[in-house]
């Protein structure tokens, strides 16, 4: 299934806020195809990692490399890996002028400028994909959280992305809609889709994931395999943070 | 059974103790007049309050009746001769005034004989914009027809060619050319203050530093300065021989002063869109002109319409100002009409009917936006 050319790559990447060094020899490579959940502490830096590799966030230091293409200034180079980089947020950010269709549409019609037919018909299959087919016509206000991330993780597909990042998906969701986001993802990822997902739902981490990363004060301590990282994580410190998270 | 009898024991226990003497006055009584239940509850509910309903009273009773005497009962409503003698002798306001002078105040120096060609061309206008004013004419078609009006509207105006008269720009005057100024002010200026408040949250400090500069700078001087400006000091530096139409001039001017404000209200409006609507723009690819008409601009107008239409409207009464640089507009109009000394003693009457025009227009923008408001909220209440 998976390729051995990394796709995303992260060398030694370094990022301030001002004087705060939040992201610190960050390093990481992803395969095609491959899934790598990321977890750690409240502001270890993994929103800001995840979001460097579409570069909401620039960094100051190190490279970052997306299907070969190095992120720096270049505005075209940006929006070329931005059009294959999908991103799903903690808070939907659907956009709430547009209904579930437009805001699926949007970006084919006005970014790959796919005819009107083709955009809407793509939509509607997603939508049906992600299981809210009759929700089309909608605004998002008028949808469950749940069923706005699912939305939200059509819109970023409509534009057929090689890459997905997830930041906490799940997070701002109501307990019993968590389930549904997930399944979702699930999905996708049995599909060979390339996926980076901070997240801290483990039971999804397990099911999907092929490497785990860990992060703790703008690093990355630990780099493993599911079966190790959980079984016989090689740091003290991910030790501690499965224990608080699995703990109880 | 016995938990809602508890709440109503409690409900009445708790009004007995915060408003003892309330609670008596206000136990309702079936047989009383409705009206004067309302007037008790809301006129005389206190001692002040019924001090400040009996002054109120007063006053209403000192002003209206003389107003009505003044302005309706004893008014002089036509003049048989054409002159203000029949109002010399009346009493009351002097209506006559308008069957005289209503086409000099309409229309100010602009040719007499050739008034129909304004009044046309403020009543395309008009309809225009009442017609565009409809969600259900919001077509690309409306675009052209705007078109095609501006150029049957510039023809009347100038004339000049199919058979018009030419009439040069400085008699132009009255109501089209306020309506003409306020609305090519505020067409041109709109655009401009989004560009302007855009720049001034510009990541490129060039960009954000001549924006800032310029808001602030129009911001700090009064209007009558910036036309003074535009129609006495800026000829100045044109070349010896090339000179800028006056009204021209002065539109220039009221558009680069009222998108200063503009762009302001503006601002406000993108400020609060939250960042994660950008975010996911900037994910998806969007590059920022796109981001920005499809995603953050139509979400941030939405929010500031009233803002924006109190711009207009200050606009609109703005126009009065040209006067000091020689146009006359409405307001100057009205005055150069009472200048006619039979009819002078008449002036209390010839700016109460500009008045009203000016308000007729300012409270339909403001219903307007009040509308348009709960119309672009549909659907979209977060
Ligand atoms: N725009 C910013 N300016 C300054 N500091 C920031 C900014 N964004 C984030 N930070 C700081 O950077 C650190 C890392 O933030 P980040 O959002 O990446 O953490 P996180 O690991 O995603 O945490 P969480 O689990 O709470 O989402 C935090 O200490 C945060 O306060
Ligand atoms: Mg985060």
């Amino acid at each position: 299934m998976t390729d051995d050319a990394p796709v995303v790559e992260l060398i030694d990447v370094q990022k301030w806020y001002g004087a705060f060094h939040v992201l610190k020899d960050v390093s990481l490579s992803v395969r095609k195809g491959e899934k790598v959940v990321v977890c750690g502490p409240s502001g270890s830096g993994k929103s800001t990692m995840i979001r460097c590799v579409n570069r909401l966030e620039e960094h100051q230091g190190g490279r970052i490399i997306v299907n070969g293409i190095e992120l720096a200034d270049d505005l075209k180079a940006i929006e070329a890996i931005r059009k294959d980089v999908g991103m799903v947020f903690q808070s939907f950010n659907l956009f709430p002028h547009l209904t579930v269709l437009e805001n699926l549409t949007l970006a084919p019609l006005w970014v790959k400028h796919v005819p009107k037919a083709e955009a809407e018909d793509l939509a509607m299959q997603l939508l049906q994909r992600v299981r809210i087919p009759d929700q089309a016509k909608k605004f998002p206000g008028q949808l469950s959280g749940g069923q706005q991330q699912r939305v939200a993780i059509a819109r970023a597909l409509a534009m057929k992305p090689s890459i997905m990042l997830f930041d906490e998906p799940t997070s701002a969701l109501d307990p019993e809609m968590v389930k549904e986001v997930l399944d979702v993802m699930i999905e996708l990822a049995g599909e060979g889709m390339t996926m980076i997902c901070v997240t801290h739902e483990m039971g999804f981490a397990r099911a999907v994931a092929d490497t785990m990363v860990f992060m703790a004060e703008g690093r990355v301590i630990e780099t493993s395999p599911p079966e190790q990282f959980f079984s016989d994580p090689k740091s003290e410190r991910t030790r501690q943070f499965l224990g608080q998270i699995i703990g109880h | 059974m016995i938990r809602p009898q508890d709440d109503i024991h409690n409900a009445t226990a708790a009004a007995d103790v915060e408003e003892p003497s309330s609670a008596v006055l206000a136990a309702p009584s079936a047989v009383v007049w409705k009206p004067l239940n309302w007037a008790k509850s809301n006129l005389f509910d206190s001692v002040p309050n019924a001090i400040m309903t009996l002054l109120a009273v007063l006053l209403l009773w000192e002003v209206v009746p003389p107003l009505l005497s003044w302005g309706v009962f004893n008014a002089t409503w036509f003049s048989a001769d054409g002159t203000a003698a029949a109002c010399r002798d009346g009493t009351g306001a002097c209506w006559a005034l308008m069957g005289e002078k209503n086409r000099l105040m309409l229309f100010g120096v602009y040719p007499y004989d050739q008034h129909w060609r304004p009044a046309l061309a403020t009543a395309l206008v008009i309809a225009m914009l009442a017609t565009s004013a409809l969600r259900r004419f919001w077509v690309p078609a409306l675009a052209y027809a705007w078109l095609g009006v501006v150029l049957v509207v510039a023809w009347l105006m100038w004339g000049g060619i199919l058979g018009l008269r030419y009439v040069e720009t400085p008699q132009w005057g009255g109501l089209p050319l306020t309506l003409g100024l306020a609305l090519l002010g505020i067409v041109l200026a709109f655009p401009l203050s989004i560009v302007l408040a855009l720049g001034r949250r510009s990541n490129l400090p060039a960009i954000r530093a001549v924006c800032t500069g310029y808001i602030e700078l129009v911001r700090g001087v009064p209007l009558v300065s910036v036309l003074f400006m535009a129609s006495v000091m800026f000829p100045l530096f044109l070349p010896e021989g090339v000179t800028i139409d006056k009204l021209l001039r002065a539109l220039v001017g009221m558009t680069l002063f009222t998108a200063a404000y503009l762009a302001e209200a503006v601002r406000g409006g993108l400020q609060a869109i939250p960042r994660g609507q950008e975010e996911a723009a900037d994910a998806l690819g969007l590059p920022y002109w796109r981001k920005m008409r499809l995603i953050v601009l139509p979400q941030a107008l939405r929010l500031v319409i009233p803002p924006i239409v109190n711009q207009f409207i200050s606009c609109f009464k703005d126009t009065s100002l040209v006067t000091i640089v020689g146009l006359y507009d409405l307001l100057a109009a009205t005055k150069a009409s009472l200048a006619d000394p039979d009819w002078r003693p008449f002036f209390v009457e010839g700016y109460i009917a500009a008045a009203l025009v000016y308000w007729v227009f300012c409270f339909s923008m403001s219903r307007y936006s009040q509308w348009l408001e709960r119309e672009l909220a549909t659907g979209t209440r977060r």
